[in-house]
């Protein structure tokens, strides 16, 4: 009796948890609840469970790197050019050393249209924008005009000098090619409409520039990189450098940056606004860069090298983030990186022209909202701890050719050694009279406007 | 601020006070709780840790950038989750008395009154008088128990469900029994070696090199079996992959006492000499001894947040530590020796013994008179005794079977699925089961501070090299350390030389140095001067009339 009286005067006063066994779901065909308590207490090891997380997506990462999708291959000679379709993903445009021109169709990786155009080198191809018409350019000293419906040029205009590349004005019916001058046709003259030169041997490229558009650069043979403006009737201003430059690469983000490939290992960054100091000096090639091209995010470009790998640099940075290379790969000619800035692709003096992926452990295909998310997790958590000895070391390591390699090392201890030559001239001369030069200001010997 | 709340008050008490005026203030003033509470709550849930870089000394300015971004995104996180408390679906039990009564008067027949039926379901006793003392564990999500009787019975079931697992009897004696990751394996502490066996019953291994185990502990999130035992060694067992990770000498004898620190997974010993020691497997010596008791220790519960301890000892004496400090908070006289601790995930302290369990309720803040819940389990000893996760329930294991008692209020309410989920299906278990061994975190990452990883450790170099020299030694007992001199960055031409240089003697610098001696006792001299202090006159001599004399004087 007591005992009842009491229960009786505990009621409302006791509360426990009590969830029952549907708890995690009301029906049998619903999907089973998440409940979150974020709670710090109720996890435990927070840091070094993401820390493990993050080592195994960095090893995960080198695991999956494959980046090599697949190879063109069907010219006959070293792959000298090659463009990207204005507006269609899956289309490219290649000239090889025997004058073939081809079309490629990416998705099924074959050529779809071909022909000799030239008589030797084809040396450049710019699509025309907005249409299918392409101009390519040849050491038979003729430009050619094409379209995919027929095999014969629509158009063709002839030169007194070898020609060494060529590029499409971004929305005018004009173009510029370079050979000892530089040259600006309009399609509907025989003739060049105007010319500009500024005392190089010869200019080896020219490049428009996509966001202000009437600005284009060449560099050539005599070490120089010149700018000019096609509404003033000579050229802007000349920069030499230690070193001639092999190519140029407009930031299509940032209109007035650029980056060149140098002959001296490395690519520099420019602004173009002020040429007396690089803005940036990407390292890692051990041979001479041949060539350049900015993903159209303006945040990578990719390079390709006489030492026969392919570089990703992030545009910012000073080395590159990844490293291509295969056994059968020959000296890089022209590179490209893809419109959707997923592919990167090199032709090459062994007569492929190679696909790659430009993240290399990326999934390709179809990605479920669970995958992505999951991806955007590691990406994070990877970004956070990215500095931690172990990490670093897994996610920086890439396996390189022997010859690369040694390379590399023959070249960090060339640099060292003059390193210590130009201290030991400094500490032994008077205070002053070896001046320290700025990296960025090294190569840049002169600008003159 | 006070002084607004209390204007607030003041307003509203007052009838007449102009309405628009009280309008605009109040929102005011809730805005400003608001604010406060939302401090607070991020104060919780504030993961990055309070920088004290002051950002404008960071000249980089990216840099800068860079931190600051980072530190609104911490703190809007840290926000977002205290604002998130506000979904979570259940709150927590409780347990409250009226005028003349008294909680712990209230037994578990009178609850099972007034509760509803899901809860009175889950208070029950098993009479298991055959196989005495049992040794009961919870899996981590608190949905299936364990129990080892003393002589050889051992049985695992889904308790709120009544379905029994498996059961077996191992024909010699059972001295400690533990879950490993999931409900599929658990450990037993036997006669001679110490088993794993499947949810089945099934012996999946005999671990031959832990002989005559007592206590076993499991750390999860590392995958680690720890076992100590007569011979006092602590042997580290990984199970994912089958290896001894460690073995440590205690050198303190025969050790039954043994708990983990949930936070950063050190194992604390209660140790006969009344000594309370913390492991970590990859030092050999303790990393830290606390003297804790007169007599031999029994019984050792750290809380779910790893800062408080509880520690009684046959000096019959309940002790509470706070584990930052290392002191001791409160005393407890305990009537007979404590047997067995357990702290639940709420902080209620349960002591069992004898044939009692008493659950006290605030008990690290401050002292209590008296505890919340009582329960007597009338003619058993009270063997073992641990709190189930997530639930307000505390099974007790004793020499007559084992008890479920409802404790209101001692239980987690809101589990988090991603951590442990009473709920869990089966292909979540499995799912769950791989995503905890991609997780799982090296041994060698076991230390004190278990946030150190990503951290920049600022103490000053010789405080970090007398640490190393420490840990050095205490992994090599007999060898004598010798530090290395890393000399990073002294090798460039430009340090060469000037490190040459200042072995050199050339007239000039003798010349300076000779100059700055002598500016530095006149300015010793001028301070005197300025103190009043007078100098002391030399005795004149005879050769003094060819020196100057200063013009001062």
């Amino acid at each position: 009796m007591v005992r009842m009286d009491a229960g009786l005067s505990l009621l409302g006063k006791v509360k426990t948890i009590s969830r029952g066994e549907d708890f995690a779901r009301d029906r049998s065909g619903d999907i089973y609840k998440v409940t979150r308590n974020l709670d710090p207490a109720a996890h435990p090891f927070e840091r070094a469970r993401e820390y493990t997380r993050a080592l195994n997506t960095v090893k995960l990462e080198r695991l999956f790197a494959k980046p090599f999708v697949g190879a063109l291959s069907g010219h006959i000679d070293g792959v000298y050019c090659v463009a990207k379709h204005p507006t269609k993903l899956a289309t490219l445009f290649s000239g090889s050393a025997d004058g073939e021109v081809r079309i490629w169709s990416l998705t099924s990786q074959k050529t779809t249209w071909t022909t000799r155009a030239h008589q030797g080198f084809v040396r450049g191809i710019a699509p025309v924008p907005f249409s299918d018409n392409f101009v390519t350019v040849g050491e038979d000293k003729i430009v050619k005009m094409w379209n995919q419906e027929s095999t014969e040029p629509l158009n063709t205009f002839i030169s007194r000098a070898a020609f060494t590349g060529v590029d499409h004005h971004r929305t005018k019916p004009l173009f510029a090619t370079s050979s000892t001058q530089i040259d600006i046709w309009d399609h509907s003259r025989a003739e060049p409409v105007q010319n500009f030169s500024w005392g190089a041997e010869t200019i080896t490229s020219v490049k428009f520039n996509q966001t202000e558009t009437d600005v284009f650069a060449s560099c050539g043979t005599d070490r120089t990189v010149i700018l000019y403006d096609l509404r003033t009737s000579s050229p802007l201003s000349k920069m030499i450098m230690k070193m001639r430059t092999n190519a140029i690469a407009w930031n299509p983000m940032e209109a007035f940056n650029f980056t060149i490939a140098n002959e001296d290992h490395n690519c520099y960054t420019f602004d173009m606004r002020k040429m007396d100091s690089a803005m940036n000096v990407h390292k890692d090639h051990v041979s001479a860069v041949l060539d350049i091209d900015y993903s159209p995010t303006g945040e990578e470009f990719v390079t390709g090298g006489y030492d026969r790998t392919v570089r990703i640099f992030n545009a910012r940075e000073g080395h590159s983030r990844d490293v291509y290379h295969t056994k059968r790969m020959q000296r890089i000619f022209c590179v490209k990186f893809s419109m959707d800035a997923k592919f990167v692709l090199s032709g090459s003096d062994d007569g492929n022209i190679r696909l790659w992926k430009a993240a290399a452990s990326e999934k390709l295909g179809v990605t479920t909202n669970r995958e992505r998310s999951a991806t955007n997790y590691t990406k994070s958590v990877k970004d956070r701890y990215k500095h931690l000895p172990e990490i670093r070391r897994i996610d920086q390591h890439r396996r390189v050719p022997k010859s690369i390699a040694k390379a590399k090392y023959t070249k960090r201890v060339m640099v060292e050694s003059a390193k210590k030559r130009e201290d030991n001239e400094r500490n032994h001369s008077k205070p002053g009279a070896v001046p320290y030069k700025a990296e960025r200001k090294k190569n840049v010997l002169a600008n003159e406007k | 601020m006070p002084g607004q709340k209390g204007k607030a008050a003041s307003s509203a008490s007052r009838p007449g006070a102009d309405v628009t005026t009280s309008g605009v203030r109040q929102p005011d003033e809730k805005q400003v709780m608001d604010e406060r509470k939302q401090a607070a709550a991020s104060k919780k849930y504030d993961r990055a840790g309070t920088t004290n870089i002051p950002l404008r000394s960071v000249n980089d300015k990216k840099l800068k950038s860079k931190l600051k971004s980072t530190e609104k995104t911490s703190r809007q996180a840290a926000l977002q989750a205290a604002q998130a408390e506000f979904l979570l679906p259940q709150e927590a039990g409780y347990l409250e008395a009226e005028g003349m009564e008294k909680t712990w008067k209230f037994t578990q027949a009178q609850m099972k009154d007034a509760v509803d039926l899901n809860t009175s379901s889950k208070m029950f006793d098993l009479k298991l008088n055959d196989f005495g003392a049992y040794s009961v564990d919870y899996t981590r999500n608190g949905k299936h128990m364990l129990i080892g009787g003393r002589k050889g019975h051992i049985a695992t079931f889904d308790w709120k469900a009544g379905r029994l697992g498996c059961e077996v009897h191992v024909r010699e004696t059972v001295r400690d029994v533990k879950w490993l990751h999931n409900e599929t394996m658990f450990a037993v502490a036997q006669k001679k070696y110490t088993y794993i066996y499947d949810n089945t019953g099934m012996e999946l291994h005999c671990l031959r090199q832990h002989t005559e185990v007592n206590r076993l502990e499991f750390l999860p999130y590392h995958f680690l079996l720890a076992t100590v035992g007569n011979a006092g060694w602590l042997k580290y067992q990984d199970t994912s992959t089958g290896k001894l990770v460690a073995e440590l000498r205690t050198k303190q004898g025969r050790c039954d006492v043994m708990t983990q620190n949930p936070q950063n997974a050190i194992l604390n010993l209660g140790h006969g000499n009344g000594t309370v020691s913390m492991w970590a497997p990859t030092i050999s010596t303790p990393l830290v001894k606390m003297l804790c008791h007169k007599g031999p220790v029994r019984a050792v519960a750290i809380d779910r947040g790893g800062i408080h301890m509880a520690t009684t000892g046959l000096d019959g004496q309940m002790k509470l530590w706070d584990l930052r400090t290392y002191k001791c908070l409160q005393q407890y006289y305990t009537k007979s020796p404590a047997a067995t601790l357990a702290i639940s995930h709420q902080g209620l302290l349960a002591v069992g013994y004898g044939p009692n369990v008493s659950v006290w309720k605030d008990a690290f803040r401050t002292k209590q008179k008296e505890p919340y819940v009582s329960h007597l389990s009338a003619g058993n000893t009270i063997q073992d005794i641990a709190f189930c996760p997530y639930e307000d329930v505390l099974g007790i294991g004793h020499s007559g079977g084992i008890s479920s008692v409802v404790v209101p209020g001692s239980g987690e309410p809101n589990f988090d699925t991603m951590e442990a989920n009473p709920y869990q299906t089966k292909s979540q278990r499995q799912e769950t089961e791989v995503h905890s061994l991609l997780d799982k975190i090296q041994p060698e990452m076991i230390t004190m501070e278990a946030d150190f990883i990503g951290t920049v450790d600022r103490a000053p170099a010789e405080v970090i090299s007398e640490e190393r020299r420490l840990e050095w030694e205490a992994n090599h007992p007999n060898e004598k350390f010798v530090p290395k001199h890393k000399a990073r960055g002294k090798s460039s031409s430009q340090r060469r030389y000037l490190r040459k240089q200042t072995n050199v003697l050339d007239g000039r610098r003798n010349e300076l140095r000779e100059k700055m001696e002598a500016e530095k006792k006149e300015r010793e001299r001028d301070r005197k001067r300025a103190l009043g202090e007078v100098e002391e006159e030399r005795p004149r001599t005879a050769l003094d009339r060819f020196t100057k004399r200063a013009k001062t004087q």
